[in-house]
């Protein structure tokens, strides 16, 4: 399935330029983290790359059939969005889609449940839960299909510290079992935490691709440096 | 004002004797009524999650047209499946005229834009709650279709029992297709306007109240047997 290669994607909205021309490889293991003030086209790039925005211009080539990358890889959004249905039938319904048998829904669900630790919540509306169970059933949704690569859109945005080392060490245990990630985020501190390499964007351009060791001491672009200074990004 | 409370105590009289022809008139009502329903929701659920989720050319005018559809008058339906089903029309062999069926298909007319626009209103508004989520895991149309109509199947229910209050209420269209034949074709409704125009209005009354009980009782039943406002619903 790996590497994932874009050549020159560009991006548009209703004809309104919103990112590129971009190019990258991502390969197997990784843990890219992308970086960039609000509007920069991170969410727009994830997106893409998973397929929900079709690109104006340039390829996405993953290293197998389009339909194998396509099964093999998730996305969770920054809202997460629950199904009108318990907990349970949140987090079985990708292995439904993919037929799994009964016994491996119920095996794989009771093991995710209780890493997520809702399983007395099991059969509760899931769009009952609070903000952070709801972020961790979504990333356990994604989970549970094991993945290949996983896309995740500030997957811990306004949640609180517990909630987001909770999400943090799901994520460190998934790359772990072969996982490749790519997330965006505005906390500085995560993206030190997780990050193997940092993609930083501004006004839809990659200015830079660093390995995270170096992009935090000596950044290669004058706007990542003061991004990671806290200053106004132009 | 003695009308009206001799219609009262003629309905309970009927009921609690279980008049013969009274019993044979409610099940002719509610087996056309059901009928048309059930045919109706197998057309008007699909499509209306059709349109929700696909893009077409002619969509927007679908969607238009059915909701100007909503307001057709039963009579002109009537007059129009008459002339299809006698002798001298097209269909007019199958000897369907003051049958029934003849009646099922005039109130599925009747319903189907109805049942389609209500639909098609609720399911616009969960799809948009579930649009990224759905596109993102790559699902098919037909899951698509699925997952939309089961989730919403609360909010369809409503669309379907709307249906049913149109369809048992209706006079105009049967009247015309079924004839009001006695032991045939007679409903609660086509008998209440033919005991109107004896003059026997204490009997159409207990027929009136014997349909709304029956209305009633239906919408109550079904709205417990789905457990709408239960606690843990949505």
């Amino acid at each position: 399935m790996f590497p994932l290669i874009t050549e020159n994607l560009v991006v548009k909205f209703e004809g309104k330029h919103i990112l590129g021309p971009i190019d990258l490889k991502i390969d197997k293991g990784d843990i890219a983290v992308l970086l960039g003030p609000n509007g920069s086209g991170k969410t727009s790039l994830l997106k893409a790359l998973h397929g929900i925005l079709k690109p104006k211009e340039g390829t996405i080539r993953w290293s197998c059939l389009k339909t194998e990358s396509i099964r093999k890889q998730m996305f969770v959004f920054q809202t997460p969005i629950m199904l009108r249905r318990s907990v349970f039938e949140n987090l079985t319904y990708p292995l439904l889609l993919r037929k799994i048998s009964k016994e491996q829904v119920n095996y794989r669900a009771a093991r995710w449940l209780d890493r997520i630790d809702l399983r007395m919540s099991m059969q509760v509306p899931a769009t009952r839960l609070s903000g952070g169970e709801k972020q961790k059933l979504a990333l356990a949704r994604a989970l549970i299909t094991e993945p290949e690569m996983l896309f995740l859109d500030e997957p811990c945005a306004s949640l609180d510290g517990k909630t987001t080392y909770e999400i943090e060490s799901l994520l460190q245990s998934c790359v772990a079992n072969g996982t490749t990630i790519m997330m965006s985020t505005h906390d500085i501190g995560q993206a030190k935490r997780l990050a193997k390499n940092i993609y930083f964007l501004n006004k839809g351009i990659l200015e830079s691709i660093q390995p995270a060791k170096t992009f935090f001491i000596k950044p290669l672009s004058r706007n990542a440096s003061k991004f990671i200074a806290g200053d106004i990004v132009e | 004002m003695s009308d009206i409370w001799d219609g009262i105590v003629q309905a309970f009289t009927l009921i609690y004797t279980f008049d013969s022809d009274l019993i044979e008139i409610s099940l002719r009502s509610l087996q056309v009524t059901l009928s048309a329903l059930a045919i109706s929701c197998m057309i008007a659920l699909p499509l209306a999650a059709v349109l929700t989720i696909r893009r077409f050319k002619f969509r927007r005018f679908v969607i238009a047209l059915l909701n100007a559809l909503m307001g057709l008058p039963p009579v002109v339906v009537g007059l129009l499946v008459y002339i299809v089903l006698s002798r001298s029309g097209p269909f007019g062999v199958l000897d369907l005229l003051y049958t029934t069926t003849a009646m099922i298909i005039a109130q599925t007319i009747i319903i189907t834009p109805l049942i389609t626009s209500i639909a098609h209103q609720s399911l616009r508004e969960l799809w948009s709650e579930y649009h990224d989520l759905l596109i993102s895991m790559n699902t098919s149309h037909k899951q698509r279709v699925k997952t939309l109509l089961w989730d919403a199947r609360r909010a369809l229910l409503t669309a379907s029992l709307a249906g049913f209050g149109r369809a048992i209420g209706e006079v105009g269209a049967i009247m015309i297709v079924g004839g009001n034949i006695d032991n045939a074709t007679r409903v609660l409704t086509t008998a209440i306007a033919l005991e109107t125009s004896k003059g026997d209005f204490a009997l159409a009354l207990a027929l009136g109240f014997v349909l709304i009980l029956i209305t009633i009782a239906l919408n109550i039943g079904t709205h417990w047997l789905s457990k709408t406002e239960s606690e843990g619903r949505w």
